[in-house]
């Protein structure tokens, strides 16, 4: 009887990969713990080795395969001395083409409906030429264009260099700027993150990657005492031009101390600049936005949307201002307010919403500090309706803020309380089934929005 | 009064030695006087003195040349005025007033000046640390040959960050000298208490980083010393570690019981290693000052001193609406 080798999930995130290359071919005598396969990931190129004795029966996924599904079988192993069964191929699903199209992802590529032509904050000129690029790539590029543009900018963090980034955010650029320009640290969050500072006091502009953000809870007694506050401190003398990156919030199955949202954390901080994009475009323009900037910039990234593609305009000089909110679609019933990943969670609601007739009109807040409240409250007075959705945890939220704002600003224009949804308010758990409940999906928000229609 | 020892060993000219007294004499009258102020309640808050431990940046102010860069924690006041910084506006700063180095935003703790490369002034014990050793990397990234001083005391020796720091310093050759200012005490813990090795410029070993401890009560040998740290890091050598074996005369702050050491400890370091009587001896046992010639430098820089706080009590009160400035750079 034929085994099937199944593709393997080689990180948290992981949902397909490519073949990189084949090491056994048919016919060919295995071992358990023999190489079979390299493996490119998103992040990397693994080795996968073979978890039993056998013979190679067939192999079902041709070298250089891409986009090849997790649990998609990718070759038979038969016992020694067994044939393949003849029937065993009929069971096998058909064998993609090398250059198969990428299955789809959770959320298709999203090109801005025609209603963001309008878009807060966003030109989005008649002729403007575009391409398709991952959130991944965005980041890159606002990188290696604002390096190219002031020699003062570098960039430094955990595995930046050779490595080609934790989750190559940083590919090639070693390759383009040298080893004085993109510095591979020692695993010190503290340390690095202090000397970041003072780099940025002595005229440079850093760009400091966490390899998430959770690592930057070492580091955060500089991000806030001194980054943050040092140019009140020295009555505008001394400014702090940084920008603080890397992903946040919740991967996938990696538990507590690994998947939070810090947005609630960095938006208290007077003296820092937050940024929180969704959309590729919005990534690449706020970050070049951010590396400009005289001021501390965190720039809150999700490891879940960095393969995710977009429409980017294609000009070295596209950048998204700090602090201008975006309309991914426009209705009349309600406002759905969110940022970062909680956007996909929002259009996601807005087309369940649709066919109940409900028109949700969404707010992606791109930057938490400033915050475009204005645009908000806008948005409000014309829907009288509200729900805010983050990943973050409920108490002291985004959403709560914003209830406030709403309170004080618009409170004749509501027809219903402000519905805040958030993550659950307990630590991530690591159980699949836990973990879904731990998170705001887009049922909750679709049941929020229900409820403040009174529907 | 019980002997001092002669002076020997490390010789500066007279010029250098009358200058080095003056700027000790400076330190040692304006902390007085901010004491005198806080007291008064002039001065709020935090308020750390440097009584007794003004050699130890005179000397190493006397190694360092211009574009050379300097960064402390919070008993900062002496650091400031030997580099240079204006008492006028220490002291304003000081009392929270509008002619302050912070326009009175930053206070004894938080003073910059970018003029004098005086990168701070920082109130959290060991962050100094890697800010000091990103200061040496963006000189080495601009490719000058300019060194930074990293001032810490014997209490953030003990600091996570401080070791971190050493390790890339050192790593990236960063042209650093750290300074471990051991004035013998954190707060109220004696280094016996909380260092598992007494000798703290050891401390850098494991990374490679040199170290020796210097007399830090001796102006000229801490400026000696300064000048070979220096001379290495500048060369492109690393970083360099100096311990300055000190004293702090007065109270960790200004509301220290200083129920941890006896008043016996504290006068006996006074009269027999006292920086200022020290230097002062050299220069009249040389012959090259007397008692005439000390007094009159005495009364200038009581004159300075004083002025520094007729300033400080006279320049107004930041205004209101600089509650809302210097948040955000423009």
């Amino acid at each position: 009887m034929a085994t099937e080798i199944l593709m393997p999930a080689l990180s948290p995130t992981m949902e397909e990969g490519t073949l990189a290359k084949w090491l056994v071919k048919e016919g060919d005598k295995v071992e358990s713990g023999q190489i079979l396969a390299e493996i490119e990931t998103d992040k990397a190129t693994m080795e996968f080795e073979a978890a039993d004795d056998g013979k190679v029966g067939k192999l079902l996924v041709p070298e250089g395969a891409e986009g090849i599904v997790v649990n998609t079988p990718i070759a038979l192993l038969v016992g020694d001395g067994e044939e393949l069964e003849s029937t065993s191929e009929s069971m096998t699903p058909p064998m993609p083409p090398a250059e198969s199209e990428k299955p789809e992802s959770p959320l298709p590529s999203l090109s801005p409906p025609a209603a963001a032509a309008a878009s807060l904050g966003t030109v989005r000129q008649r002729g403007t030429e575009f391409r398709q690029q991952t959130v991944r790539e965005a980041l890159r590029d606002a990188m290696a264009e604002e390096m190219r543009r002031d020699e003062k900018v570098f960039l430094m963090g955990e595995e930046v260099a050779q490595y080609q980034g934790a989750y190559k955010i940083s590919q090639g650029l070693l390759e383009e700027f040298g080893e004085r320009r993109v510095v591979d640290t020692p695993i010190t969050e503290h340390g690095f993150t202090g000397l970041g500072v003072g780099a940025a006091f002595g005229g440079l502009r850093p760009i400091v990657e966490f390899m998430t953000f959770n690592f930057a809870m070492q580091a955060i007694d500089q991000i806030i005492n001194s980054a943050a506050k040092t140019l009140y401190m020295s009555g505008g003398q001394m400014g702090c031009p940084i920008v603080f990156r890397g992903p946040n919030g919740a991967a996938a199955r990696v538990a507590a101390q690994h998947s939070q949202d810090f947005a609630a954390w960095y938006a208290h901080i007077p003296g820092l600049k937050v940024v929180q994009p969704y959309a590729a475009d919005d990534a690449k323009g706020l970050l070049k936005s951010a590396i400009r900037d005289p001021n501390p910039v965190v720039f809150l990234e999700n490891e879940i949307l960095y393969g995710r593609g977009f429409d980017v305009p294609a000009a070295d000089d596209y950048t998204v201002p700090i602090g201008k909110a975006r309309i991914w679609r426009e209705g009349e019933d309600l406002t759905i307010v969110s940022f970062g990943i909680g956007v996909s969670r929002a259009l996601e609601a807005a087309e369940i919403l649709a066919d109940d007739g409900i028109r949700a009109e969404i707010v992606d807040l791109r930057s938490l500090r400033p915050m475009d409240t204005e645009a908000v409250v806008k948005s409000v007075m014309k829907t009288n309706r509200c729900v805010t959705v983050e990943e973050g945890w409920p108490v002291g939220s985004i959403g709560n803020y914003l209830s406030a704002v709403l309170m004080q600003q618009a409170f004749d224009w509501l027809d219903a309380p402000v519905a805040n949804c958030a993550g659950k308010d307990v630590p991530m758990p690591y159980a699949a089934n836990l973990e879904k409940l731990a998170l705001v999906s887009t049922e909750d928000v679709v049941a929020a929005a229900k409820a403040v229609c009174y529907r | 009064m019980p002997a001092r020892k002669k002076s020997s060993g490390p010789k500066a000219t007279v010029d250098e030695m009358l200058l080095y007294y003056r700027r000790m004499l400076l330190i040692r009258r304006f902390e007085e006087k901010a004491g005198q102020l806080y007291g008064m309640g002039l001065i709020g808050g935090f308020c750390h003195l440097y009584i007794g431990q003004e050699a130890v940046v005179v000397g190493l102010e006397a190694s360092a040349r211009e574009g050379d860069k300097r960064i402390t924690a919070y008993r900062d006041h002496g650091h400031m005025l030997a580099c240079g910084m204006d008492a006028n506006g220490v002291m304003a700063e000081l009392t929270g007033r509008a002619d302050g180095y912070s326009r009175g935003k930053g206070g004894s703790m938080h003073m910059f000046s970018r003029e004098k490369d005086f990168y701070g002034g920082h109130g959290i014990v060991g962050a100094q640390v890697p800010i000091g050793a990103g200061l040496a990397f963006s000189d080495k990234y601009k490719g000058n040959d300019s060194v930074t001083f990293v001032y810490f005391g014997d209490g953030a020796a003990n600091q996570g960050q401080v070791y971190e720091t050493f390790n890339m310093a050192s790593l990236w050759q960063l042209p650093v000298v750290f300074v471990i200012e051991n004035n013998q005490y954190a707060m109220g813990t004696s280094v016996s208490r909380a260092s598992s090795t007494p000798d703290l410029y050891t401390r850098g070993a494991s990374f490679g980083i040199e170290g020796e401890t210097v007399d830090g009560m001796n102006v000229v040998a801490v400026r000696d010393a300064g000048a070979k740290a220096a001379k290495h890091a500048r060369s492109g050598a690393g970083p360099y570690i100096l311990e300055m074996k000190t004293y702090r005369y007065r109270g960790h702050s200004m509301s220290d019981p200083a129920k941890y050491r006896t008043r016996e400890e504290v006068q006996g370091v006074r009269s027999t290693r006292d920086p200022i009587d020290q230097a002062r001896d050299m220069l009249v046992e040389a012959g090259h000052a007397d008692q005439d010639s000390l007094k009159s430098i005495d009364q200038e820089i009581k004159a300075e001193v004083n002025e520094a706080a007729e300033f400080s009590r006279t320049s107004p009160e930041p205004d209101p609406s600089e509650l809302w400035t210097d948040v955000y750079a423009a």
